[in-house]
Parts: structure tokens; sequence; C-alpha cells
């Protein structure tokens, strides 16, 4: 039972691979050009993120 | 002057079709998000087996993939946008009945609520207000998704404690590189269809939920 859910789970997550496939492709090929200061702004709330997952463990040890 | 005119209004209309849509797809996540939690809570309630969790996502993957594409732009569609989460509200549930019988479990789906929550609203707020485009990160985070994907497939039959929290790891980040985008699209009148907004950041909020309860669970863990 447990091997048919890793396989079942597998196959799943296999099938959403490649059904994202065209829209990674479309990404790849249209994205629009990062500006200057374009990843900085981004990066400052993903280091944010980082910052409060790391409290939430230190909370939970 | 008149072409000016033209154009003026042209981008007022767009700015407020571009509120309307945000507006919508808040209030539409806002019931979804609650029933989900009443379909979460109705799970556990019934003790509901872990499997129930892996048909749940695989029955939404499917109804999100072929048939809500397909009503997004009817009414039809808010009805299977509530099917599609309230199924996997009722899955959640079933991983939840697991980490309550673990010690201080209650304690770690309290912190891994409040963490996405505090995630969500963070991100949306700094997407909202910085009013930047955030879609050059689509190249990079679909790549990324899909490197995740095929670590997450190998994980199923390696069973890497640290490859788990790895990748547990690159989805919260990912999926919150996916809300900046797709606020910032709704917010610039990028995206025009509240179900499909709705579904793609209920499907963040859900992955950051799921990751980060992952990751307090192996590190809250005696050993």
């Amino acid at each position: 039972m447990d091997l048919f859910l890793q396989i079942t789970a597998a196959i799943a997550m296999g099938l959403m691979l490649i059904y994202l496939w065209p829209a990674y492709k479309h990404w790849q090929n249209n994205s629009p050009k990062a500006q200057q200061g374009d990843w900085l702004a981004a990066l400052l709330p993903l280091g944010a993120v980082v910052v409060l997952v790391i409290f939430l463990i230190m909370a939970v040890r | 002057m008149s072409t000016d005119s033209f154009l003026l209004k042209s981008a007022e209309s767009r700015a407020v079709s571009a509120n309307k849509v945000l507006k919508n797809t808040y209030l539409l996540l806002a019931a979804t998000l609650g029933f989900s939690a009443f379909t979460a809570l109705l799970s556990v309630a019934l003790a509901m087996p872990s499997w129930t969790y892996l048909a749940a996502v695989i029955v939404s993957m499917i109804l999100g993939i072929f048939v809500l594409p397909k009503t997004a732009n009817s009414a039809a569609g808010v009805g299977v946008i509530f099917v599609i989460t309230g199924l996997l509200g009722f899955g959640l549930g079933a991983i939840l009945t697991q980490y309550l019988a673990l010690p201080n479990g209650g304690e770690t789906i309290g912190l891994a609520f409040g963490g996405t929550a505090a995630i969500f609203l963070g991100l949306s707020g700094y997407a909202l207000t910085s009013k930047r485009d955030f879609s050059f990160m689509g190249g990079f985070l679909f790549a990324g998704m899909m490197v995740v994907m095929i670590a997450a497939i190998a994980n199923i039959f390696l069973h890497l404690p640290l490859l788990s929290l790895v990748i547990s790891s690159a989805i919260i980040l990912l999926m919150s590189g996916f809300i900046l985008m797709d606020t910032a699209r709704i917010a610039r009148g990028e995206e025009t269809n509240y179900i499909m907004a709705t579904y793609g950041i209920y499907l963040s909020i859900f992955n950051i939920f799921i990751s980060l309860l992952q990751i307090l669970g192996i590190m809250g863990g005696d050993d």
C-alpha cells in the first residue's frame, strides 16, 4: 500500500511537471528583463521571509 | 489634446478595473480560505487517514488543470474554486490530524499558521505599496519550480530528511516570489480574471503553510 501511494504521488508530480513545462518555456522566453534595483526590491522581502522562518524555527525548538 | 484626454481616461479605467479585480480576488480568497478551514476541521473531526491528502491533491490538481480554466469566465468558476479549495482543506485536515497526535503538535500548527499569515500579508502589502513589476522573476520562479519538483519526486523514494528540509525551504521562497509577482500583476491590471488570480494566490498560501509545517515539524523534533 505504501509503495502504491509513493508511485501514485510520483506519477502525479511527474504529470504536474509535464503540465508546467509550457508555462516554464513561456516565462523563459517572455519574462521582461529586470531593471536596475528590481532584484534588490525583490530580495528584500524574501530576506525578511527567511528571517521570519528562522525565528519560527527558534520558537519551536 | 484629445489624445491626451483619451490616454488619461484609458489609464483611469484600467486602474479602476485593476482595483475591482484586486477587491474581488481578496474577497474570494478570504471566502475560500474560510471554507478550507471548515473542511480541514471536518477532516480532523472525522480523523481521516493520511492518504486522503494525496487523493485530495490529485483530484484538485485535475480540476485546477482541466476544469477551472474552462469555467473561470463564468459563475460556475466560483463553484469550481470552492470545490478545489474545499478538497485541499479536507486533505490538509488529514495531515493536521497526524501533527495533532505529536507532542507540541498544536503549537507547531499555530506557528505555521501565524507564519503563513505574516508572510502573505507582508508580501502582499509590499507588492501593493511598492507598485513595482515583479514579472521579471517569472523565468527564475518557474525554473526553480521545475528543479524543486524533480527533487521532490526523487525524495518520495529516497526519504532524506535533509533534502526534505531543503525542498520545503525552497518552496517557501518560490511561493513567496509567486505572491509578489501575482499580486503586482493584479495591481497593475495585467491579471483580469479574479478567479484565476485567487487560485494562484491560494496555491501559494497553501504550499507555504504545508512547507512551514514540515520544516517546523522536522526542526521541532527531539532527535
